[in-house]
């Protein structure tokens, strides 16, 4: 019974629970359960299963009385960059050490008003800032996924590597990540499930850690695309705390799936064919446009000519954002604090001691092109070159209305590759920046299997606010697919068990 | 560019950070080795563009200016690491 509650979708769990055939209570304890053997995978920071069975036997008493919400015991886990109200977050890193936020973030709120269960705090990058999940204070997540005849431990991506390991390991029915520069879509495409990043605007942003407020943007894990579209139907919104997030109506995003994508202009963009990129990369990438194709979409070549500077405009808007964000950190109100005589020796300690290095690193190259006689020449001319790269969508959006790309240049790596070099890492997220410079809707759909047997994403963009098309978009794509591989976590009885290596 | 161990020292301290001594030529050569790639933007001509300061087309909403949540206190320094009353308590700064 346990396995099968947890092999369920978030859509199919929401309708056992309808007809009654189990209560919120035993798919809490399910996942529970599989949370509790899958520890070895290190996914997620904080559990909260007492509040999970507790949160769960007052969603049966709400459905008991007629009252049930739009995901009424179905079990989350919330990337530690959520505030939650009570518990513990972190954001990965040991400056926050014990804080306990009073309030509760606007996303994580309204999944709780819906009747969502929570089953945990999912480790991350460091506020964000990172492609594999390793340079998390709380250590690495282990990928669910292993080559094929190879036990090295994988990167699950990042930086939300432990919602999307979480949801490929099964030990929920959904999850929440944010994306600044592919940190959903990236991890989704390196663990086989579906993760969608909303237009800037879409979710608020209220309560979650800040790491570069213009890109910043929460958005959901599932192991479908219906199950991402019903999670992005509760998280999205107008919040009065937000003051960019935007007031207008959240559309149905379900009943867009059965849409179909005929008569769809779908746009390959001439730019992503980038020097060095794996075949079967490519090759999985024309596939997707095959598909398309065959359910009766029309395939535009358009070119995106400024995409080759997205990601060097990133790595300066980005790091300045973070910059001036993580200036709060200073020990003196929350989190942890360095022993010190003096004030300024309290925070310079404080933060060499609380951030790790990579947090360090964008600290230092934000403050540098910020810096006097330094401005204009970085990030003035990044937001100008960013102006660029949005044109360039705006322009090619009015050919065609989605567009297709691969999610991420290779599969997910080994834990310990590509450390000793930032601008190696970097480049995890060619594909998935320029949309978020953009402010674009994106989504990463499994779609294949890499020659060593790990899953490969597909990458939809769509045009601002239109999460319509891009989910029937990606809901086309996923039936043509049929990508039905399972990690090997599931059949090998957990890694550590196994022999596995960490 | 390439930055120098004093440049590095300097950003270090505008951003409150300590550096062991070992810690400042590496980091040179990885922040100068980081700017040297971004630079490359500086082939993209941008004489006639205006930045992009917002990323969504949207006036800015106004409300008024009034007390909303009042003035929950203990909520505010409940998670400082060290506290007195109402107070947030750091090193002494006057002498």
């Amino acid at each position: 019974m346990s396995d099968a509650l947890t092999a369920l979708s978030l859509a199919e769990a929401r309708s056992g629970l309808a007809e009654g055939a189990f209560s919120a209570r035993e798919l809490a304890d399910a996942h529970i359960k599989a949370a509790e053997g899958a520890r070895d995978l290190n996914t997620l920071i904080t559990e909260t299963f007492e509040r999970a069975l507790a949160d769960a036997g007052r969603s049966d008493e709400r459905r008991a009385k007629g009252e049930a919400g739009a995901l009424e015991g179905i079990p989350l886990v919330i990337k530690d960059i959520f505030c939650t109200e009570g518990v513990l977050t972190t954001a990965g890193s040991h400056i926050l050490d014990g804080f306990t936020p009073p309030y509760e973030s606007t996303v994580s709120a309204n999944l709780w008003k819906a009747g969502a269960v929570l089953v945990g705090k999912s480790n991350m990058d460091e506020f964000a800032m990172g492609s594999s999940n390793m340079a998390s204070h709380y250590g690495p997540v282990i990928n669910p996924w292993r080559r094929a005849g190879d036990n090295a431990a994988l990167v699950p991506g990042g930086s939300s590597g432990g919602s999307a390991a979480a949801i490929a390991a099964r030990l929920c029915l959904g999850a929440t990540g944010t994306d600044t520069g592919g940190s959903i879509r990236q991890p989704a495409s390196f663990c086989g499930v579906v993760g969608l990043k909303p237009t800037y605007g879409r979710c608020s942003r209220y309560g979650i850690v800040a790491f570069a407020s213009s890109l910043d943007q929460a958005g959901p894990f599932g192991r479908t695309v219906r199950d991402a579209a019903i999670l992005l139907g509760v998280m999205a919104g107008h919040d009065p705390r937000d003051s960019t997030s935007v007031e207008r109506p959240v559309p149905d995003y379900e009943a867009a799936l059965d849409q179909g994508v005929k008569g769809l202009r779908v746009g390959v963009p001439a730019e992503y064919r980038v020097e060095g990129m794996p075949e079967e990369i490519d090759r999985l990438w024309r596939a997707g446009a095959a598909w398309l194709e065959e359910a009766g979409a029309e395939i535009v070549e358009v070119s995106l000519p400024h995409t080759r500077y997205a990601l060097a405009t990133y790595y300066i808007i980005a790091p300045a954002e973070a910059s001036a964000n993580l200036a709060r950190y200073d020990g003196a109100r929350y989190g942890y604090r360095a022993p010190a005589k003096s004030l300024l020796e309290m925070y310079e300690k404080t933060r060499a001691e609380g951030f790790g290095a990579e947090v360090r690193r964008r600290v230092l190259i934000g403050t540098y092109v910020l810096s006097a006689g330094y401005y204009d020449a970085y990030y003035l001319k990044a937001q100008k070159v960013r102006k660029l790269i949005a044109t360039d969508f705006a322009q090619a959006f009015e050919r065609v209305d989605v567009m297709l790309t691969p999610t991420a240049p290779s599969a997910a790596f080994a834990v310990g590759e590509k450390m000793d070099d930032p601008v190696a890492m970097y480049l995890n997220d060619v594909f998935t920046v320029p949309a978020s410079l953009a402010g674009l809707p994106g989504v990463s759909v499994p779609a294949g299997l890499s020659g060593e047997g790990l899953p490969l994403g597909l990458q939809v963009i769509a045009r601002p606010f239109d999460e319509e098309t891009l989910l029937r978009t990606a809901e086309a794509l996923e039936r043509a697919a049929g990508f039905e591989a399972e990690p090997s976590y599931l059949s090998s009885g957990g890694y550590l068990s196994s022999g596995g290596s960490r | 560019m390439s930055l120098d161990k004093a440049t590095v020292l300097h950003i270090a301290r505008l951003a409150r950070i300590a550096l062991g001594a070992d810690e400042v030529e590496p980091l040179a050569a990885e922040l100068s080795s980081i700017l040297a790639w971004i630079e490359e933007l500086n082939e993209v001509d941008t004489e006639a563009v205006a930045p992009m300061t917002s990323v969504v087309e949207m006036r800015l909403p106004r409300r008024a200016d009034e007390v909303t949540d009042g003035a929950p206190v203990e909520n505010v320094i409940r998670n400082a690491p060290e506290k007195s009353d109402s107070f947030f308590v750091v090193p002494k700064v006057v002498g």
